[in-house]
C-alpha cells in the first residue's frame, strides 16, 4: 500500500509486530511504521468486530488503536517506535488489565 | 521538550503547536510573558509543517517553499523563552483557565492567566458507502505519512474529493515517485459559477498561481475525472473497489488505497468542552467559535486562533496567532506591547492573508450528497451508527445530537463525535427541516481525549471532594 | 392543536415515557409534551442499577414498592423485548456494596443492621459479606477491599436502550410525543385540562405530571405540591473492554456494551454543565482500589447529571383533590421504579385514582406533618 521514499536515510529501529520483526525507521510512528511494514495489520472493532486501518493519522479518528507493550487502545498514530517496542494488532475488546 | 510543566502557573498557555500556536506563542514569550505551549504530536508544526525538524524528505522542492517557510517560526518559539512540550495532550480546559494536560501518561493541571487555543483544523468528514474500510484513508494522512515518513502509495491509489490539499498532495506524491492511478474531482460544477464573484480577488492572491501550477504538474501525469457526483468504495474486509459517478457516466475501478478528502473545518472539542459559544457557518459549513477581532471568545480569558478560529489556511493562521498574542500582552503587560509590531499592522496582513479565501469556500463548498449520506451508510465511525439508524431515532423523537446519543450512542465513542458531529447535525436538520443551528451539536464535556483510569484518579482531592462521594 | 388526548404526560424522561407507555398498552389516546436536545435529563445521566438493597431506610413501604418493581422488570424487559425488538440486557443476578478499609465495613454492617431491624420492611435478603466471600464471586477485587453488602435481588439494565424502547413503544402504540414543547401553564375548565407550550394549547382529560425537579413549580398549577431537593452526580466512563465484572456494584458497573461506568457524587452545586475534576478523581481512585485492573483503561467520558430528588429522598406519587384528574409523580430511581411506572402507576391513572394501599404512603401530604422522614430513599 505504501512504499519509502529513496530519500530516506533515517536510522533503522527495530520492533516486533504479533511476535515478528519488523524494520521501522527512526521518527516513524507505529501506525506508520505498521503500515509500511507489508503485514497485514488490520485491527477489529470493539463493537462488531470489523477490521479497520488508521483513517486520519492525526490523533482524531482513533481507528489505529493497538496494542504497545502490553498497553491497549493506544493511538498508535501518536506513538513513535522505539527499539524493542512490541506491537499487538488488536482484536475487538481491550481486555481488562492489558 | 518532553516533561511535565515546570510551573503551575503562566502568564500565557498556548495550545497547539503549528501555525497560529507558534506565532502566538513566539509573540508573547518575546514580550517577557512567562508561556507554555503544549502540543500533542513528537514535534513542532501541527498538520501543515508536520515533522518540519525531522522529515526525511530532505530535497525542498519536493514538499514546496510553504511547508518550508514553518522553519523560522519553530526556530523563532525555540529561542523565545517559552516553555514548550511536544506529546502533551491537553484533556481539558475550564473557565477558571485550568489546563489539565497529561505527558507521558500522568496529569497535572496549570492555570493561566491567558489562554490561547490554536488546536486547528481536521479534514471534513466523508461518509461515502464503505469509508470504514480499510484503505481508505484521508489525504491529510497520506500526506502525514508522506512528511513525517517518507512513505508514499505505491499499489493502485485513487484520490477522491476536492480542494486545495488534495491537489498538493497529490503533487507531492508523484514527486517523490508513488503512484496514482486516478483522481476523482467531486467539485459541483455550479460552484464555478458561485464563486465567479470571489474569482478576482482570487486571481491577486497568493493562491492563484500556486493552485494553477499544482493542477498543472498532477494533470500532466494522472487522469483526472471531474463532475464526480457519487462515490462509493466497496470490499470483504478490505477496500477493493471505488465505484463513482460522473455526469452520465458510472464506473468500478479496483483500488487498494483511496484518499479521500472534502476540506478542513475547525476542531471545536477543546473550545466546546470549554464551554465557548460557536455558530453554525454557513458558508463554511461548520461549526467556529463567536469572537471579537482579537479572537478573543465568549469565555473571559481564552482566545482563539488559526484554523480552530474558522478555517483561514496558514498565512492566516500566523497572523491570527500573533493578534490573538499581541491582545494578550495588551491585557497583561501593556507597557511590553510597545515592542510588538502595531495591531494595525497585523490587521493589514491578515486581510491580505485572507484573500481568496471566500472564492475557496465557494469553489470548494462540498457536496450535499458527500456531507450528508443515506441508508447504511455509517456515519458515526467509532459506535459504528447509520444513516439509516439516525433517521430512524428521529422519527421516534430525538430532536438533536444530544438525544440521539441517549437513543443511539453516536458521538460516544473515543472519537468523541470528531468524525461524525457535523453529518449528525446536518443529517438531523434535514430530517427535521430545521436549520444546523437550531439542530446543536453534542455537548462535549473533559476528557476531550482519552486520560487513564490511574490519571483522573490521581488529580489532587480534598476532605469535601471525598465526602460528596462516599456514602454509607 | 385541536386533538384531544384521554392523557397528557408532562415530561418525556424515564418516568414520563414509562406511564405514558403503560397508558398506550392500557389503549390510552396519550400526548407526552418534552422539552428539547438540551434539558437536564436524569434520563440519560443515571447509573442504570435496578436496585433493592438498602432502599427505604426511614420509610418501609418504599422497601416494598421497590421489590416490587425489581420482581416485574423481567415482565417489563419481556414486553419491550416483544414490541419492539430491542434487548435492554437486564442482568438480576444480584449486586454489591464494597466498601475499602474497616470503618467503611463497620458502617455499611450498620446500616444493614438497621434495615434489617425495620419493622414493616420486606425482606430482602441483603448481607455483609467479608472480602474472601466477596472475591469468590468477584475474583478481580484488590487488596483494600475490605468486604461489602450483597443483596441477590439486584441488578441493572442498559437504561439508554430502555429509554430508546419505551419510546419505539410509544410510537407503536400510538402515542404522541411532543418534544421542543415545554408546558408553562395548566388550567383546568370545563372537565379538561389545557396545557399551555409554545407551539400552542393542548387538551386532555387527565394530566400527569413527570417533569422531574421542574415538578416543584408545576404541581402547584394543579393544586398539588412536590417539593424537591436536586443534587448533581458525576459519573466516569471508561472505554470497552472485555467483560470481567458479573455483578453490578452501588458504584461500578459494566454495561453489556463493555464500557465500565463508575459513579457517582452526591453534590450541591447544579449547574450540569461543568465538572469536578477532583471529585472524579475521587471516584476513579476508590474504582481502581476495588479493581486495580481498571487503572489502565481509558476514560472516554465524563458527566455531571442533576439528580430528580423530592425532599425527603423517597417518591412523590399524588392526585389532586382540588383538579380531579391531575397527578404528580417524581422519584429518583427511575431505572428500578419503571417497571412500576410502566404498569401500576400507569394503571392507576387509567383508572382516575391512584390506590393508597400500593402508594399511599408516597402522598406529598406527608411533607405538610412536622415530622417528615428524611431516609434512605437513595442507597
Amino acid at each position: 500500500m505504501f512504499k519509502r521514499s529513496d530519500q530516506d536515510s533515517r536510522r533503522p529501529v527495530h520492533i516486533v509486530v504479533d511476535g515478528a520483526a519488523v524494520a521501522a525507521r527512526e521518527g516513524d510512528t507505529v501506525s506508520a511504521a505498521l503500515l509500511a511494514s507489508g503485514r497485514d495489520v488490520r485491527r477489529a472493532t470493539a463493537v462488531s468486530g470489523a477490521p479497520r486501518l488508521p483513517y486520519c493519522m492525526m490523533g482524531v479518528c482513533f481507528d489505529c488503536l493497538v496494542t504497545i507493550d502490553g498497553v491497549g487502545n493506544r493511538q498508535g498514530c501518536l506513538v513513535p517506535v522505539a527499539e524493542g517496542m512490541q506491537i499487538e494488532i488488536q482484536k475487538g475488546k481491550r481486555e481488562i488489565g492489558r | 521538550m518532553n516533561g511535565t510543566p515546570k510551573r503551575d502557573n503562566y502568564d500565557v498557555v498556548v495550545i497547539g503547536a503549528g501555525p497560529a500556536g507558534l506565532a502566538a506563542a513566539a509573540t508573547v514569550a518575546e514580550a517577557g510573558l512567562s508561556t507554555l505551549l503544549l502540543d500533542e504530536n513528537a514535534g513542532a508544526g501541527g498538520q501543515v509543517w508536520r515533522a518540519i525538524t525531522s522529515t526525511p524528505v530532505t530535497e525542498r522542492d519536493r514538499l514546496g517553499a510553504d511547508y518550508w517557510a514553518g522553519a523560522n517560526l519553530v526556530e523563532a518559539v525555540r529561542s523565545s523563552g517559552a516553555e514548550i512540550i511536544q506529546r502533551a495532550t491537553v484533556w481539558s480546559l475550564d473557565r477558571n483557565l485550568e489546563v489539565g494536560v497529561s505527558v507521558g501518561g500522568a496529569s497535572s493541571f496549570v492555570k493561566a492567566r491567558r489562554a490561547i487555543l490554536a488546536t486547528g483544523a481536521l479534514e471534513r468528514p466523508f461518509p461515502i458507502p464503505g469509508w470504514t474500510l480499510p484503505g481508505v484513508m484521508t489525504a491529510g494522512a497520506a500526506q502525514t505519512m508522506l512528511k513525517s515518513s517518507g512513505l508514499v502509495p505505491d499499489g493502485r491509489t485513487v484520490i477522491a474529493g476536492q480542494g486545495p490539499l488534495l491537489w498538493l498532495l497529490a503533487a507531492q506524491i508523484l514527486r517523490l515517485g508513488g503512484r496514482i492511478d486516478r483522481i476523482l474531482d467531486t467539485t459541483e460544477r455550479r460552484n464555478y459559477f458561485a464563486a465567479l464573484p470571489h474569482a478576482f480577488a482570487f486571481a491577486t492572491s497568493p493562491y492563484f498561481a500556486k493552485g494553477l501550477a499544482l493542477m498543472r504538474e498532477v494533470r500532466a501525469k494522472v487522469p483526472v475525472v471531474t463532475g464526480v457526483s457519487e462515490l462509493a468504495a466497496a470490499g470483504d474486509g478490505q477496500l477493493a473497489t471505488v465505484t463513482y459517478k460522473a455526469g452520465s457516466r458510472r464506473e468500478t475501478i479496483p483500488a487498494e488505497l483511496l484518499l479521500l478528502h472534502q476540506g478542513v473545518v475547525p476542531n471545536v472539542n477543546l473550545a466546546m468542552a470549554a464551554a465557548i459559544e460557536h455558530r453554525w457557518d454557513d458558508v463554511q459549513l461548520c461549526w467556529s467559535p463567536v469572537l471579537d477581532h482579537d479572537g478573543n471568545t465568549s469565555v473571559d480569558g481564552i482566545a482563539i486562533a488559526g484554523d480552530g478560529a474558522g478555517i483561514g489556511g496558514a498565512e492566516s493562521a500566523i497572523v491570527r496567532g500573533r493578534i490573538a498574542a499581541r491582545a494578550a500582552v495588551e491585557a497583561l503587560a501593556p507597557a511590553s506591547a510597545a515592542k510588538l509590531a502595531p495591531m494595525a499592522t497585523y490587521r493589514a496582513s491578515l486581510a491580505k492573508a485572507e484573500r481568496g479565501r471566500a472564492f475557496l469556500d465557494t469553489l470548494f463548498r462540498p457536496a450535499r450528497q458527500f456531507r450528508i449520506p443515506s441508508g447504511d451508510t455509517i456515519v458515526c465511525r467509532c459506535e459504528e451508527v447509520t444513516a439509516k439508524d439516525i433517521l430512524d431515532a428521529v422519527a421516534i423523537g430525538a430532536t438533536g445530537p444530544n438525544q440521539l446519543k441517549a437513543y443511539r450512542r453516536s458521538g460516544m465513542g473515543p472519537c468523541q463525535g470528531r468524525l461524525c458531529g457535523l453529518t449528525v447535525t446536518e443529517l438531523m436538520a434535514q430530517a427535521r427541516g430545521k436549520t444546523p443551528q437550531e439542530i446543536g451539536y453534542y455537548r462535549l464535556r473533559a476528557p476531550v481525549k482519552p486520560i487513564t483510569l490511574a490519571e483522573l484518579a490521581a488529580v489532587p482531592k480534598t476532605e469535601s471532594d471525598v465526602q460528596a462521594v462516599v456514602r454509607g | 392543536m385541536s386533538k384531544e388526548y384521554d392523557v397528557a404526560v408532562v415530561g418525556g424522561g424515564l418516568l414520563g415515557s414509562a406511564i405514558a407507555w403503560g397508558l398506550g398498552r392500557l389503549g390510552k389516546k396519550v400526548v407526552v409534551l418534552d422539552e428539547g436536545d438540551i434539558a437536564k435529563r436524569a434520563s440519560r445521566a443515571n447509573f442504570a442499577l435496578v436496585w433493592v438493597q438498602s432502599k427505604g431506610l426511614g420509610m418501609p413501604a418504599y422497601t416494598g414498592w421497590t421489590m416490587r418493581a425489581s420482581e416485574s422488570w423481567s415482565k417489563l424487559a419481556a414486553e419491550l423485548k416483544d414490541q419492539t425488538g430491542l434487548d435492554v440486557a437486564l442482568q438480576q443476578n444480584g449486586g454489591f456494596h464494597l466498601t475499602l478499609g474497616e470503618d467503611e465495613f463497620e458502617q455499611r454492617a450498620q446500616l444493614v443492621t438497621r434495615m434489617h431491624n425495620q419493622v414493616g420492611a420486606a425482606d430482602y435478603k441483603m448481607e455483609m459479606l467479608s472480602a474472601s466471600e466477596v472475591r469468590k464471586m468477584l475474583p478481580l477485587i484488590g487488596p483494600e477491599v475490605s468486604g461489602g453488602s450483597f443483596c441477590p435481588l439486584d441488578g441493572h439494565v442498559n437504561s439508554l436502550r430502555t429509554f430508546r424502547a419505551f419510546h419505539t413503544g410509544l410510537k407503536l402504540f400510538g402515542v404522541d410525543y411532543l418534544p421542543e414543547r415545554p408546558v408553562s401553564a395548566i388550567f383546568r375548565s370545563g372537565g379538561e385540562f389545557r396545557l399551555s407550550t409554545p407551539q400552542g394549547e393542548i387538551r386532555a382529560g387527565k394530566v400527569v405530571l413527570s417533569a422531574g425537579n421542574a415538578n416543584q413549580s408545576l404541581a402547584p398549577m394543579v393544586g398539588l405540591s412536590a417539593p424537591m431537593g436536586p443534587t448533581r452526580g458525576q459519573i466516569v466512563v471508561t472505554e470497552r473492554t472485555m467483560p470481567f465484572l458479573p455483578h453490578p456494584l452501588t458504584t461500578i458497573r459494566q454495561t453489556d456494551e463493555g464500557t465500565v461506568m463508575i459513579g457517582d457524587s452526591k453534590e450541591d452545586q447544579l449547574d450540569d454543565r461543568t465538572l469536578n475534576h477532583s471529585v472524579s478523581a475521587v471516584m476513579a481512585d476508590r474504582a481502581q482500589r476495588m479493581f486495580p485492573h481498571l487503572a489502565r483503561l481509558n476514560v472516554v467520558r465524563t458527566w455531571s447529571g442533576i439528580r430528580v430528588m423530592p425532599q425527603d429522598g423517597f417518591p412523590i406519587y399524588d392526585q389532586s383533590e382540588s383538579a380531579p384528574g391531575a397527578f404528580v409523580t417524581c422519584c429518583h430511581s427511575g431505572v428500578t421504579l419503571a417497571s412500576n411506572h410502566a404498569f401500576e402507576i400507569a394503571r392507576m391513572v387509567a383508572q382516575g385514582a391512584l390506590e393508597p394501599e400500593l402508594v399511599g404512603a408516597f402522598s406529598a401530604r406527608r411533607f405538610d406533618a412536622n415530622h417528615a422522614a428524611t431516609g434512605s430513599g437513595y442507597y
